[in-house]
């Protein structure tokens, strides 16, 4: 009796995002991490209108939606920018992976993915070919994490069926 | 089939957008974070969140409803304090977003914008008013029938849903390639709200009645 899915639309700007939704941790956390990258359609342009989210796996004492204090909190929601652009700051997740939905108008149901932030054996990784395989992992300069989705085409994210 | 394909050509945006390889089935090892998900705190919604009709100064246009319903796992459990967000266009069909072109007046009283968390038996319930159909370019003279977003969190990251709710007996739904896409028509009814008199408050507002059953976690396989 499962509720199909329905896409998100392109007006959910109004509703979903909310303030300091792509900060899972405050300003100067300590060992905090920027992931951002783009949203790209399958004649690689950007997707204005997705919607991302982020989950480390650990709840944290940080307000999911009330942000605020100085803990962390394992959710961040973040609406994409007119170039496609997303932005999360969080703490580094405990495994080598955070998990990612991206909603956006034009999908019908949600995309999973996996962002790893270094390559390395990993049941999954492990499973894929390896151009398929460099699409989970992101490019790290520094502190900042870099990791574009491909929704289609040439470069097509991996994404997961659980 | 429970879910539309991501490319229904009826839908154009999904041409572009849909992946084109299948998603890469995954046996979720028991630590994978997927199988866990955000916890909401009680404090982190405010009261009139699920009142979409006294968040201005005024009362918005349109027919007042209460929609109310139960989140559950496909064994029938309720998903307890979990966070149950709405969306919609006003009785005008229009939506209070900057990138909506339709002609049709804004409300001043209304933004169409709601959120609660489930209580101990997994039930929601909003106040608002019904929305209206609007037009959208996808073919010519394509409507969309009225319907709220919603979007719904499970005990798993793997569950997260976010899906439309439709009202009884609308003429467009043979027109609408968005609802059309779930293949099944069977299952396509089970985006559709049922009137409920025993919801409806005399005087006051109709009731409508959604429940929402996500997916079983990968663990129960
Ligand atoms: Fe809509």
């Amino acid at each position: 009796m499962l509720t199909p899915s329905q896409t998100v639309g392109p007006f959910f700007g109004h509703a979903l995002p909310y303030e300091g939704g792509p900060d899972l941790v405050p300003d100067g956390y300590p060992g905090a991490i920027t992931v951002t990258g783009r949203v790209l359609d399958g004649a690689g342009e950007p997707v204005p209108d997705a919607m991302l989210e982020l989950w480390t796996g650990e709840a944290g004492t940080r307000g999911v939606l009330r942000r605020g204090g100085e803990g962390a909190c394992g959710f961040g929601r973040c609406a994409t920018a007119p170039d496609g652009t997303y932005r999360f700051r969080t703490a580094p997740p405990a495994g080598p992976y955070l998990a990612l939905l991206v909603f956006a108008r034009g999908l019908l149901c949600a995309v999973a993915t996996r962002i790893y932030l270094q390559d390395g054996p990993d049941p999954l990784l492990d499973s894929l070919e390896p151009e398929r395989r460099a699409t989970l992992i992101a490019q790290r300069d520094g502190g900042v994490y870099r990791f574009d989705v491909r929704l289609q085409g040439e470069g097509e994210t991996v994404f997961l069926e659980f | 089939m429970i879910h539309p394909p991501n490319l229904s050509p009826g839908y154009r945006s999904t041409l572009l957008r849909a992946p084109s390889k299948p998603a890469v089935a995954f046996k979720a090892d028991p630590d994978a974070i997927e199988l866990t998900s955000p916890v909401f705190g009680h404090g982190e919604v405010g009261a009139l969140d699920a009142d979409l009709t006294r968040q201005h100064a005024g009362e918005p246009i349109g027919e007042r409803i209460i929609v109310t319903g139960r989140i559950l796992d496909d064994s029938g459990h309720p998903i307890r304090n979990t966070l149950v967000e709405v969306w919609q266009a006003n009785a005008a069909g229009r939506y209070a977003h900057e990138g909506d072109r339709h002609p049709a007046p804004l409300d001043p009283n209304f933004t169409g914008a709601g959120r609660c968390l489930t209580d101990g038996e997994g039930r929601y319930r909003f106040v608002t008013i019904k929305p209206g159909a609007y037009p959208w370019r996808n073919h010519p003279n394509a409507w969309r029938p009225a319907h709220i977003h919603f979007s719904v969190f499970g005990t798993a990251f793997t569950q997260r849903l976010v899906t439309q709710m439709y009202f009884p007996g609308d003429p467009l739904f043979p027109f609408d390639p968005i609802m059309q896409s779930v293949p099944d028509p069977v299952v396509r009814e089970r985006l559709v709200a049922a009137f409920d008199l025993d919801v409806t408050e005399p005087e006051w507002a109709l009731g409508y009645r959604f429940d929402v059953v996500l997916g079983r976690t990968p663990m129960e396989d």
